[in-house]
């Protein structure tokens, strides 16, 4: 009787619990993206704030202007591509180049990061308990310390008269340092760094999930420790390795500190083109335009990411 | 999977795994003790960085901003985010409940440079729509001045918490659909009222998770460079932009004493807290266990 009261009650206690953060995320998270796309249709403008207004009341009239020309810049810069040789079309921009960058080094660091990550969790999840709290402690230690300054710490690895250089020279591999900083190869060291732990985590928590029975089971029907890996082991892991390649990929296509302190402006991505328009240029109605595509770039992974989240929920309940 | 004892090749790739994660760290500590003024070149112990680093105003107070920030972002956050936690693991499905499930999330993987700049064209947006120029009027007004009238550390804070909130909520939640709801169940059959189970049942029951949720929205937000580079203005310095505008004047060796203070500080914390964590988990595994026991299940 109580149970069928407190039913009655709940409706209006549940909207009210849920409206909490669900008005605070529509607030501060999806509102903001149609201001977005708002600036994004305007132009640059000497004023408070500094862009003109799309919608303008002029003499008893309504003028809507829906300024294109960003985009333009944009897509102006992709046509050049298509037309001419790459060498030159690469020379006079800037866009697609960092576009293109973003996107080729957020795919290297993920693979790199899967196959770098993959045998760490694979041995934390087959470990005994007690080894594996510790084990997953020292992977989450560099995660708290502050990212800035691991990521600065590359900087004195890898320096002309750096570390790593020194060791070579010393052990006579090499006769004068090698340029390991400010190029593609510092910025995906830094990256690979920083990433890895977001990688090692979704997958250790699919592999430790994994029915030890199905291999004991393999190995009684006569299939080697390999066979079973690939067979069985892998393929259960799936879920792990997309949720861990979505962890890296998508923040890894927007990076921004990472480029700025190991590319030495060496190496154009997304994020620095989006901050140079923001900043030093002041031109927002750019950025904004930037953000947008980078979005276009990136919906489609996300949307694939939740679905893929959702049916793993759903597949955990039953 | 069950434990087994690790083949020495794998020995090796873990060996190999963890020098990676942990050179860069300990490099830096070595070389906090550095007499030479020069990153790479050993000129002998000694501890000068750090009485530099002691006497610098400018890093005091922003690691006082970021300190600050940081609590009002963990509080928030935790509160927040263990309501969108507890929506998402107990309430099913409900009208808009996807869009709220890809909200909660999203923030986590979103690149932050677009969270940064979406946010700040909103509160610029809200800034202009207030008018903060004329003389103050009526309290919502002067509210809405304070907290956007420039940016600062209210919006630092706001932005902060969206980000963090997202992390906690995914912690309560799967925290949430692993525990045994039997206790909230029997609670609710003596006739408790919802607000009180949840106050008196499921959050003594999740506490491990609040907690962690806590601690990591905190080092997210003491960490943060690039949603705090967008949100903060002139007059708002936290940790994270003096040690980037640091690292871009050229190398101080100033930056490997604080590392070396952050590292040492968080190494202790983190231990400790594991494990009283891990013996506070088996306690009340053991506790439910008994009782459970007892009543005959």
């Amino acid at each position: 009787m109580i149970k069928g009261l407190l039913m009655r009650c709940l409706p209006k206690g549940r909207t009210l619990v849920t409206a909490v953060p669900y008005g605070w995320l529509l607030l501060f998270f999806l509102l903001p993206f149609f201001f977005v796309l708002k600036i994004s249709f305007t132009e640059p403008d000497i004023a408070q704030p500094p862009y003109t207004q799309i919608v303008q009341q002029e003499e008893n009239k309504t003028i809507i202007t829906l300024n294109t020309g960003k985009y333009h810049t944009i897509l102006d810069e992709a046509k050049a591509f298509a037309e001419t040789s790459w060498s030159e079309a690469a020379s006079n921009s800037q866009y697609i180049i960092s576009y293109w960058n973003s996107l080729k080094l957020a795919l290297i660091t993920t693979v790199l990061c899967l196959i770098i990550g993959y045998p760490i969790a694979y041995n934390i999840a087959r470990s005994d308990e007690a080894t594996r709290n510790t084990l997953l402690m020292l992977v989450m230690l560099p995660f708290w310390t502050s990212f800035l300054l691991r990521v600065y710490a590359w900087i004195g690895i890898l320096k002309d008269n750096g570390v790593l250089n020194n060791i070579l020279m010393t052990l006579g591999i090499i006769n004068e340092p090698i340029p390991l900083l400010y190029n593609q190869f510092s910025v995906i060291v830094g990256m690979v760094y920083s990433y890895l732990p977001f990688m090692i985590l979704p997958l250790f928590s699919h592999l430790v999930k994994l029915d030890g029975r199905l291999l004991e089971a393999a190995a009684d029907l006569g299939a080697k420790p390999w066979d079973a890996f690939f067979k069985i082991t892998l393929p259960l892991s799936k879920g792990g390795m997309i949720a861990g390649s979505m962890m890296v990929f998508i923040p890894a296509v927007g990076e921004y500190v990472i480029p700025e302190l190991l590319g030495g402006g060496e190496v154009l991505m997304i994020g620095k083109r989006l901050m140079d328009d923001f900043g030093a240029n002041m031109d927002w109605p750019q950025a904004s335009a930037v953000t947008v595509i980078m979005m276009i770039l990136l919906i489609a992974p996300i949307i694939w990411f939740h679905r893929f989240e959702a049916k793993q929920m759903e597949a955990g309940k039953s | 999977m069950n434990g087994k004892k690790m083949p020495l090749s794998n020995k090796l790739y873990m060996l190999l795994g963890f020098f990676f994660l942990y050179a860069p760290i300990i490099s830096l500590v070595i070389y906090s003790f550095n007499e030479s003024r020069l990153v790479t070149v050993w000129g002998g112990f000694s501890l000068k960085w750090y009485q530099v680093l002691f006497n610098d105003e400018a890093v005091i107070a922003a690691a006082k901003l970021s300190f600050k920030i940081a609590f009002m972002t963990a509080s928030l956050a935790v509160v927040l985010g263990t309501i969108a936690g507890f929506v998402l693991a107990r309430f099913g499905r409900f009208r808009g409940s996807s869009l709220f499930a890809g909200m909660v999330t999203a923030p986590m993987v979103m690149p932050e440079v677009i969270v940064g700049l979406s946010m700040l064209l909103l509160f610029v947006a809200l800034q202009t729509a207030i008018g903060c120029d004329g003389e103050a009027a009526g309290l919502l007004k002067t509210a809405g001045c304070y907290a956007f009238g420039e940016r600062g550390m209210v919006t630092i804070w706001i932005g902060h918490t969206t980000l963090c909130m997202a992390y906690v909520a995914v912690l309560v939640q799967s925290r949430l659909r692993e525990m045994d709801r039997s206790l909230e169940d029997a609670a609710m059959d003596l006739g408790c009222r919802p607000w009180k189970v949840f106050f008196v049942i499921t959050i003594p029951l999740i506490s491990q998770a609040l907690v962690s949720g806590w601690l990591l929205s905190f080092t997210l937000s003491l960490d943060d460079y690039v949603l705090t580079a967008f949100l903060s203005g002139p007059g708002s310095t936290t940790l994270p932009q003096w040690i980037f505008s640091s690292i871009r004047l050229g190398l101080t060796p100033e930056i490997n004493a604080l590392a070396t203070i952050i590292i040492v500080f968080v190494t202790v914390f983190v231990v400790i807290s594991n494990r009283l964590m891990v013996s506070a988990q088996a306690k009340r595994d053991k506790a439910i266990q008994q009782a459970v026991a007892q009543g005959g299940h």
